[in-house]
């Protein structure tokens, strides 16, 4: 099939460096039932990540941020960007990618914005990254999707709100431990989740979530970049869907044709549940944490809005050497403190104290 | 409020990278940066970035705790030896107060220290955590 839809930079672009970062206290969908629900029925997943007092997405950001310039090996000074994609920047106005920025050590000479598109706003990131890139402007670009998910008290989206992120360098391909074959974007107006200005917490269509947002874009983007690219489900190692919950991520790539060995190693919302922003990105962080040279990945994530980014990888020898000089995404699911719904609140900052 | 934002902006660069200077005369790691070296008492102004790593020299943990912090008492400050030389005073984060040791070894993350109220700046810097997930460098 001749390509139509599907991008390509002018020169070979790759991931030189990942990290990710997952804040460790962990709440149970149990602890939230046990307020919310009729007694002990759980969750749609185990237990989800949640900040500490001191951390939001400014903080997550600087540690994925660390990790990816620790596994790229590279001045940061040589980074002519860096990109935020958040639901949840701490200021309404006023970047948080130049305190991200700073903190890593970045020279002044770059750019820097905050992107927000609900849960795809990391890889509309990523995606400006390799325009960046790939046209010869930079050598180095960093783009990370980072999110302190707000659920509103007692809804659904409570069990699965959660907090964490990765960041990417892209770079050239020669550099790269993972090469950019091909990627697309396929978006419209769907409004399957929103906040309005000065609410504190998002509304969504429920069900509407589901078929016309969630299932629609993610199929509709793999679909045209897997056929114009003439590949299938099988010519793929790994597969990483957005994962608001376990059901949707397995059932998309049920109908993509993936198995569910091939989901696997990216699907962790069970236990960290749904990083947003953070979400399809850390999947495939912790994909790469596993993945061998020559394995190829396809990556799709989704925000609602409604969009999804999808884009096809292959690893390179170089992961091989990369991977262990930053913590994995399992390092960070290992150090976990569970806590109860009273320490969420307050965590949290859900309840008025002045 | 406004020389408050102008008093943290210039403290950017040691809270969020641990800039501190390096003595040229005698090599000496200077935290925080003063341009007069503690210990030759010669000029430095060498700006030199600390690894982070270090170790809990000595500790306090807070019930009570000043204006703008009391949001997250209890909480443990300690005097950390960094592995250069220089003693900071930093708060330990993701560390129960409790399991706080001396000698417990520890790395620099950048933390949200405190909010300007509602309306104001969040002041971000320097906290130190249990050793195990490094990328201080």
């Amino acid at each position: 099939m001749a390509e139509r839809w599907t991008m390509h930079p002018q020169r070979p672009v790759g991931i030189i460096g990942y990290g990710s970062y997952v804040p460790m206290y962990r709440l149970p969908n149990t602890e939230i039932s046990r307020i919310w629900g009729s007694g002990d029925e759980g969750g749609p997943i185990k237990e989800k990540a949640v900040a500490g007092l001191d951390e939001d997405t400014i903080t997550i950001s600087i540690e994925a941020a660390r990790n990816a310039l620790s596994r790229a090996g590279i001045d940061p000074e040589d980074i002519r960007a860096v990109w935020v994609g958040s639901e949840s920047h701490p200021y309404a106005v006023k970047p948080s990618s130049t305190v991200v920025a700073e903190a890593i050590g970045t020279s002044p000479f770059h750019l820097a914005a905050d992107l927000e598109f609900a849960c795809k706003a990391g890889t509309e990131a990523l995606q400006a990254a390799i325009g960046l890139v790939g046209a010869g402007m930079a050598e180095y670009a960093m783009a990370i999707g980072a999110d302190t998910a707000q659920g509103r008290p007692g809804d659904a989206l409570e069990y699965t709100a959660a907090c964490g992120g990765t960041a990417f360098i892209v770079g050239p391909a020669e550099e790269a431990l993972a090469i950019l074959r091909g990627s697309l974007s396929f978006v419209s107006d769907t409004p399957d989740f929103w906040r309005r200005a000065y609410q504190h917490y998002p509304s969504h269509g429920g069900r509407f979530t589901g078929e016309p947002a969630y299932f629609h874009h993610i199929q509709s983007a793999a679909d045209a970049l897997m056929g114009e690219m003439g590949l299938e489900a099988k010519d793929f190692t790994y597969a990483i869907f957005h994962q608001p919950n376990v059901k949707f991520p397995q059932r998309v790539g049920k109908r993509l044709g993936f198995t569910k060995e091939q989901l696997e190693p990216g699907l962790i919302s069970n236990i960290i549940g749904n990083t947003y922003a953070g979400a399809a990105i850390t999947g495939f962080s912790a994909t790469l944490d596993i993945a061998k040279p020559g394995d190829r990945i396809l990556m799709v994530s989704f925000g609602s809005g409604a969009g999804s980014d999808a884009s096809v990888w292959e690893v390179t020898e170089a992961l091989e050497e990369r991977r262990h000089k930053a913590p994995l995404v399992a390092d960070y699911i290992a150090r976990r403190v569970e806590i109860d719904y009273g320490l969420y609140v307050r965590y949290r900052s859900k309840i008025l104290v002045k | 409020m406004e020389g408050k934002v102008a008093h943290d902006w210039r403290l950017r660069g040691q809270r969020y990278r641990l800039e501190g200077e390096e003595c040229p005369h005698c090599k000496a790691k200077i935290f925080p940066p003063r341009d007069i070296c503690p210990e030759c008492k010669r000029p430095a102004k060498e700006p030199y970035r600390l690894s982070g790593r270090g170790e809990v020299y000595t500790f306090s943990t807070l019930n009570s705790a000043p204006e703008g912090f009391e949001n997250y008492t209890p909480y443990t400050v300690a005097l950390v030896k960094l592995e250069e030389g220089p003693m900071i005073t930093a708060q330990l984060t993701d560390v129960a107060p409790e399991d706080v040791r001396i000698g417990m070894p520890v790395e620099m993350v950048t933390r949200k220290l405190r909010a300007q109220g509602d309306e104001g700046t969040i002041i971000y810097g320097y906290k130190f955590r249990p050793t195990g997930l490094g990328h201080a460098h």
